[in-house]
């Protein structure tokens, strides 16, 4: 079993782990207690102290409230997108490029979809602007729940973990 | 009572025992199924009490496959496989369950596994026999190979009299005698076109390939030469590796050998859910991908008017992992087969997941059919990957089983970033393409065929700790090599102006998706020579990860009467490197001005001529990226500018970074002035976006009034057909009437296939092989 120190993982998380290191880390079986320091980590790099329960995305995470002890889905800039089962896609803000023109603004000529077949929809953070996802489907595709962890056995069963108080 | 024993009666006691191979088949399902256990192998008492031959036994045969291999592969002379690797040998045991495989393209664990399945169901041993010192070949789709230019040998082993196991080879040859040259040729509509098909044949006894089928075989594939050195490849890896097991039962004895054969498949079910367990997280993940079939166009010449038509093929992937660490893959709401040669079968489609797991979540050597066991597929019949019609061609299976993964991709790569597994995120990879295919009589005056293998060096998808490789890999063969511009040269009559790397085409992101390449090809000593392109156009495949881009689409660029000839005699400027920006073309500028080009989104072509001196872009594909574009770090797009790994007019609107260019032509960021111009970025962005649900009302009115291309109201309509699911999931999300109905009856197009369908099993005397949920 391998392991790491919290600064090994502070800097994978940076991007900036030397490549010796990266290379043990895809080589030999996974360390065990990587889960609680990734959580370390991000919890130092966040502008809030609500824990997180599990990081979804870049800038994603779920999170207990502090206050409502509640799980929701929450931006690193602190924007709550809601209850933590459902899909914080509906509660963001979307931008659909569905013509030649909009998709002209992020490809050049001939190197983007064609809008007839494909659009972009891209979701923002309504309070700072992130773009936490790009869907890439046809039209009047519904939008996607992409991910619906089971945190209970997660913690509970396999990396033993406490789990976080939760209200909802 | 005196009773006829089985070979008196016919059936030849192979395994020594008085059952015939599917009884013996049918009893390790039956032990399986009833404990969960491979075999019902609840403990592996071989490995717990002699566990230092166990790993003898497993370093010789593994270490013997890929020596075969690396062996075998020097006898062929095709570029595809002495050069791109695209073979592979596995080792089965008596029931057709791969214990062990080499490296290479090991797909073909499950296809030969399924063809050596598809003999012990149909009593091959009764007829037409089984021996030792037989070969049998086969590439029959409908029967679990992936495309008809897949060939497999497969060969038994004996000890002693008894029938221990199989072993099988596999070689892409470059053609088998479709309609159209190359491997993977398009614009046949079924099967019929997809070339030379044979179904589990004994092309062989002692040891001797049957004269009929060498004659047979040569003559009904353009590329005799080629095809007579791939099956000596074939048979001399599947002998060496006979040898070997030989080898191994002389030295460990038969009941070692047994306990081995079946044991290591248990251990590797139980290590996929080992990995499981210690990489992901237990939930449901949600991903879907698309290709484009646009057949709608002039330059696609079907000789079949119902096949003229523009669709989508669908591929949803819904992944579960429980809490027990056992997985199902569901793929109920893919849209119908279709008259195109993209279809896949079953097996194709499942054996090719492990190509891609065993880049990420089980990246060991010990991979065999105990993943399969370890996996419950859902694949309903009649989905473009499990076709219920005897009639579909496959050719072409890889245009959209590169990218019907991906979904799986990217769940994967959810559950490895919640988990701290930066490492292991990869956004996908490029839907590995263009295909440069053709034929005709080549520069040394022969028949012959090209199916240019360069897109095995097709740009990765981004990590969550770094960019995606450039021009480096597909995800089908993990060994991926764009082969040398030399060998390129002397087996196909095309000369190479440029090999570039392709810019802007990976996916933007905080670490963006490996570029891919291009190279500009002429038509060179040739002779009545055709080529088309086979790739992506309309459509990207791969999409990025939490929050980056997919990379950028396929286009088409070939040019006609170039007047190549006279400038070259004058000594006139040449179109040569890249086709940078193809919004600024540079190519026309050095080929005549009345020369015939085609720029456009095509990138799906029938056979079209070519004179010497015409020109062919072959364009291969980028990979996605990951993480918002406006977090990545300055000197990263600085770094890109200068090496054309992105245009700044993009790097400017995508990555928000302000830019000059210095007096020695370097692009320089300036990061203060980007910090803010990213600010405004992120406020542009609000300012322009709806919020989802008012976004969703005015799609739902789009949906309401049927307002969509006819190929997307194709694909829902054939996905809703298969899939009572499917359609009330979408009428409940937009929150349709009871009412509404698509129906492809009502798309004005044709709709062969939509109603009468016959499957294979329908066939006289056929037992087909099912080895997902449908």
């Amino acid at each position: 079993m391998s392991a790491y120190t919290q600064e090994q993982v502070n800097y994978l998380v940076e991007g900036k782990l030397d490549w010796e290191t990266t290379m043990r880390m895809l080589s030999m079986p996974k360390d065990a207690d990587r889960f609680r320091m990734y959580l370390a980590t991000l919890q130092s790099s966040l502008p809030w102290d609500d824990k997180i329960i599990l990081p979804i995305s870049l800038h994603l995470y779920i999170a207990q409230n502090k206050t409502t002890k509640e799980w929701v889905t929450k931006c690193s800039c602190g924007h709550e997108f809601g209850d933590y089962r459902k899909n914080w896609k509906l509660e963001a803000l979307v931008y659909v490029r569905d013509t030649p023109e909009a998709m002209r603004e992020v490809y050049p000529t001939l190197m983007a979809p064609d809008t007839n077949w494909q659009v972009y929809r891209e979701y923002y953070c309504p309070e700072c602007g992130t773009m936490h996802d790009v869907e890439a489907p046809t039209p009047w595709y519904p939008v996607i729940h992409e991910f619906e962890p089971d945190i209970e056995a997660f913690y509970n069963d396999w990396v033993h973990l406490p789990l976080p108080e939760k209200a909802n | 009572m005196n009773k006829m024993s089985r070979n008196e009666s016919g059936w030849p006691d192979l395994l020594g025992n008085g059952k015939t191979l599917k009884q013996h088949r049918d009893e390790v399902l039956a032990r399986t199924k009833e404990t969960g256990f491979y075999n019902g192998l609840e403990r592996l008492e071989f490995k717990e009490a002699d566990p230092i031959t166990y790993e003898k036994l497993f370093s010789r045969i593994r270490g013997g496959l890929v020596h075969a291999r690396e062996t075998a592969k020097k006898i062929a002379a095709s570029p595809i496989v002495e050069q791109e690797g695209e073979l592979c040998f596995t080792l089965y045991n008596a029931a057709g369950d791969c214990i062990l495989t080499s490296t290479g393209i090991i797909i073909h664990v499950g296809t030969m596994g399924a063809a050596i399945k598809y003999m012990i169901e149909n009593a091959w041993e009764t007829n037409p026999g089984i021996n030792h010192g037989d070969m049998f070949t086969n590439n029959d789709c409908s029967i679990g190979n992936v495309h008809p230019c897949d060939i497999c040998t497969i060969v038994p082993i004996f000890w002693e009299g008894k029938l221990v196991g199989w072993v099988g080879g596999v070689t892409h040859v470059i053609d088998l005698g479709a309609m159209t040259p190359g491997s993977m040729s398009s614009g046949q509509v079924s099967r019929f076109g997809d070339g030379l098909q044979v179904t589990c044949r004994k092309t062989g006894i002692n040891d001797t390939p049957l004269r009929d089928w060498l004659h047979e075989s040569q003559r009904n594939v353009r590329t005799a030469k080629y095809w007579i050195l791939d099956e000596r490849t074939r048979i001399a890896g599947c002998h060496m590796i006979r040898k070997l097991v030989e080898e191994v039962l002389e030295a460990e004895g038969i009941e070692n050998y047994t306990k081995f054969a079946h044991e290591v498949i248990e251990e590797g079910r139980r290590g996929l859910q080992l990995r499981l367990k210690a990489m992901t997280v237990p939930g449901i993940y949600r991903r879907v991908s698309f290709v484009d079939v646009p057949y709608a166009h002039d330059d696609m010449s079907l000789a079949s008017a119902f096949g003229k038509m523009n669709s989508i093929m669908h591929a949803p992937c819904e992944m579960t992992i429980r809490p027990d660490a056992t997985w199902k893959l569901n793929f109920e709401g893919a849209s119908r087969w279709g008259w195109h040669s993209y279809n896949a079968n079953q097996v194709a489609f499942t054996s090719g997941i492990w190509v891609m797991l065993t880049q990420t979540l089980v990246p060991t050597a010990r991979i065999n059919d105990g993943a399969y066991y370890a996996t419950e597929f859902r694949i309903p019949k009649g989905t473009w990957m499990n076709p219920d019609d005897r009639r579909t061609a496959h050719a072409n299976a890889w245009h959209f089983l590169v990218s019907a993964w991906s979904g799986i991709w990217r769940g994967m790569s959810q559950s490895f970033y919640a988990r701290g597994y930066l490492e292991e995120v990869n956004a996908g990879n490029a839907n590995a393409c263009n295909w440069l295919q053709g034929g005709g009589i080549n520069q040394d005056g022969e028949v012959h065929a090209v199916n240019n293998f360069e897109t095995a060096a097709c740009g990765t998808g981004a990590c969550a700790i770094k960019d995606g490789l450039n021009h480096n890999a597909a995800v089908w063969n993990p060994e991926g090599d764009m082969g040398d511009i030399e060998i390129w040269e002397m087996a196909e009559p095309l000369l190479y102006m440029g090999r570039n790397v392709k810019t802007n085409s990976g996916g933007y992101g905080k670490f963006r998706g490996g570029c891919g390449f291009e190279t500009l090809r002429m038509v060179w000593k040739a002779q009545d020579w055709t080529m088309f392109f086979s790739g992506n156009g309309y459509m990207n495949s791969d999409w990025g990860l939490m929050g980056g881009y997919p990379s950028a689409t396929g286009y088409r660029f070939e040019a006609h009467k170039t007047d190549l000839e006279a400038r070259i005699r004058d000594g006139m400027s040449l179109p040569l490197g890249a086709d940078r920006n193809p919004q600024n073309t540079q190519y026309e500028r050095h080929i005549s001005a009345t020369a015939e080009v085609k720029r456009d989104k095509q990138c799906t072509t029938t056979e079209a001529i070519f004179e010497n001196h015409d020109l062919y872009l072959n364009y291969l594909r980028g990979g996605p990226g990951f993480g918002d574009p406006i977090d990545r770090d300055c000197a990263s797009v600085e770094k890109d500018l200068n090496s054309h790994f992105v245009l700044p007019e993009f790097a400017e609107k995508v990555y928000g970074v302000v830019i000059s260019n210095d007096q020695d032509d370097v692009w320089v960021v300036d990061v203060a002035k980007t910090a803010e111009r990213r600010k405004k970025i992120r406020k542009e962005r609000i300012a322009r976006a709806l919020p989802t649900r008012d976004w969703m009302k005015e799609e739902r009115e789009r949906i309401i009034t049927k307002h969509a291309s006819v190929q997307v109201r194709h694909m829902f309509a054939t996905s809703f057909d298969l899939s009572v699911k499917f359609k009330n999931e979408f009428k409940a999300f937009w929150d349709l009437p009871a009412d509404w109905e698509l129906l492809e009856s009502e798309l004005g197009v044709p709709s062969f296939g939509s109603k009468y369908r016959m499957d294979l099993s329908k066939l006289p005397d056929v037992r087909t092989v099912t080895l997902v949920e449908e």
